[in-house]
């Protein structure tokens, strides 16, 4: 499954309890708030840890998010723009996380620039439903993608470094 | 001296008509229709068997005595979600059958990259999947009523308007369309024609082909009857691949036309024949390419579905089945006794049937070459006071939006 540390990471993320998806009104507004609230905290995490990767916002239904991850590499910053809609069926199945800029640069992805998770990611979340939330998708599914796939393409040469962004 | 206005005018026109000529061109190198070989439409399908009828053979089913009355393949409506390598010949084998209606879903644009899969070609590149195939559907047949939609089914707005079309969007403006097939290639849209399917009481067929190309499926699902689609996890065709030799570095996904061509076959076979009355309808059928197996089964739906409307609509089918009078049919399990075992040997596993339970999950009974593509643990409903969850808060929603934006 994931290394060590991803592992550690996700056990300090605290898990969701209501099972509701957004076509359940009232239901939903708790479960968005147990999602900010579980995302709040594994940012802080990452912040005391040293390892912030990621800033996450929606629009007020908390059907369709935005935002930025970043991921250092030989001490320089690459950032990018991801975004993903809750399906109607979340959480039974996860958002399909998509960093439109890298769309047609990797094999690692389906059209529109959604990221293709691994093999193990589906079960693990579907044996984790309702307790899994975005939170969990980011530190089990973009992170780990993020940390192959980035390397790679600047390898490759088909990300480039910003000059503003030296970090 | 022309002014401005007047030139800006003449670059509109000359655009236009440029535009024109494209559109004329595009559907032109599309075939035989560019030399005007649209047919007229036929208001009423002909047994005869003369060159012109593109109905004899069809019919012939009925003098061969396969099926008793073909011709009401017209009043039906058939939607298609998901264009793509199945979809694309699903529909165009629907259309050619003289289907009365299909309904068409897709988001996706005609890439060069879907030219290994039948149907679509070059020169369609870029158009929208449901826009192109409709064109091409519309000169096979013209006698069938196309209707398209080109958005992703599995948001909100869409998801909603989806569920309408499907429960009005019939031959008949309000009625209910009379299937549904999944023709899609990922979890997340087959859960959410699952979920509105259920919610609709709506009969489908789901149908799928394996990202490493060698195996496929069909599945009916009659909503309370049949397992749906949430009922158990993704049942898969097992491919009798080692896993270790399967490389997946660096692809999401491979895809042959023959094993696409096989399930839209199976699938729209079966269409047929729940139509029309023929044969035997499978209620799952897959496909072993690299065996060349063909595994059936039959899997009722779980009580325990976490899916509410699966559960709703399985309550409705227990009342009719108790209303139903009963024809008994006995069937009986042999065991398998050996005749005499004098030495009393048995067979003790090393690890209980309980302990293997709890490493992974309870799989269905299912027949030799079907299995689940993962297992969930029983215990997860039990398990929770105890964990790390999110604490209760006063906080409004708007309040934890800004802290987060505010991080």
């Amino acid at each position: 499954m994931a290394d060590e540390a991803t592992r550690k990471a996700v056990s300090e993320i605290p898990l969701l309890k209501t099972n509701s998806g957004p076509r359940d009104k009232e239901l939903w507004v708790q479960r968005l708030k147990e999602e900010y609230l579980a995302l709040i905290k594994y940012v802080e995490n990452n912040k005391k840890a040293d390892n912030d990767w990621f800033r996450l916002e929606s629009n007020k239904e908390g059907t369709r998010w935005f935002g930025k991850c970043w991921y250092i590499h030989d001490l320089l910053k690459y950032e990018f723009d991801l975004e993903f809609d809750i399906p109607v069926t979340y959480p039974a199945t996860a958002p399909e996380v998509a960093i439109p800029e890298l769309d047609g640069k990797t094999a690692k992805m389906y059209r529109g620039g959604k990221i293709c998770l691994t093999d193990h990611f589906k079960p693990l979340w579907a044996r984790n439903v309702p307790k899994f939330g975005l939170a969990h998708l980011m530190a089990l599914g973009l992170g780990p993608w993020l940390a192959v796939e980035v390397p790679d393409l600047i390898a490759k040469g088909l990300v480039q470094h910003k000059e503003q962004q030296s970090s | 001296m022309a002014t401005v206005e007047e030139l800006k005018l003449r670059v509109q026109e000359l655009e236009n008509e440029l535009l024109k000529c494209k559109l004329r061109q595009c559907s032109g190198s599309d075939g035989d229709d560019s030399h005007g070989h649209h047919r007229p439409r036929i208001e009423k399908m002909s047994a005869e068997v003369v060159d012109s009828n593109p109905y004899s053979r069809l019919m012939a089913l009925k003098r061969m005595g396969i099926v008793e009355d073909y011709e009401k393949i017209r009043t039906y409506t058939v939607a298609v979600v998901g264009v793509g390598g199945v979809g694309s010949v699903t529909a165009e084998m629907l259309t050619r059958c003289g289907i009365g209606k299909l309904l068409l879903f897709d988001y996706d644009k005609v890439e060069l990259a879907n030219m290994n899969r039948l149907f679509f070609q070059p020169h369609q590149a870029g158009l929208s999947k449901v826009e192109a195939a409709e064109h091409t559907l519309r000169n096979i047949n013209p006698d069938v009523v196309f209707e398209t939609h080109n958005y992703n089914i599995t948001t909100m707005d869409n998801f909603t308007h989806f569920m309408e079309r499907i429960s009005h969007g019939g031959l008949q403006e309000g009625s209910p369309v009379d299937l549904v097939l999944s023709c899609v290639d990922n979890f997340e849209a087959r859960m959410a024609i699952n979920a509105a399917c259920n919610e609709l009481g709506q009969i489908w067929m789901e149908s799928g082909v394996s990202e490493n190309a060698v195996s496929g499926h069909i599945q009916l699902i009659i909503p309370g009857e049949t397992a749906c689609f949430a009922c158990a996890p993704p049942l898969v065709v097992a491919a009798n691949i080692d896993e270790k030799t399967l490389k997946r570095e660096g692809v999401c996904a491979a895809s042959l036309p023959t094993t696409m061509g096989v399930v839209a076959g199976i699938l729209v076979q079966n269409v047929l024949k729940y139509l029309l009355r023929f044969g035997t309808v499978s209620h799952y059928l897959g496909y072993n390419a690299m065996q060349d197996f063909f595994p059936s089964m039959s899997m009722k739906a779980n009580p325990q579905c976490e899916d509410r409307y699966c559960r709703e609509r399985q309550e409705e089918f227990r009342k009719k089945e108790v209303e139903r009078p009963k024809q008994e049919v006995v069937e009986e399990e042999e065991q398998v006794v050996h005749e005499d075992n004098e030495w009393g040997i048995e067979l003790v596993s090393e690890v209980t049937e309980e302990e293997l339970r709890a490493a992974s999950g309870p799989v269905p009974d299912l027949p030799e070459g079907i299995t689940v593509a993962y297992t969930i643990p029983e215990e997860r409903a039990t398990r929770g006071p105890e964990e790390d969850t999110v604490p209760e808060t006063e906080q409004s929603l708007e309040e934890l939006m800004a802290q987060m934006r505010k991080m």
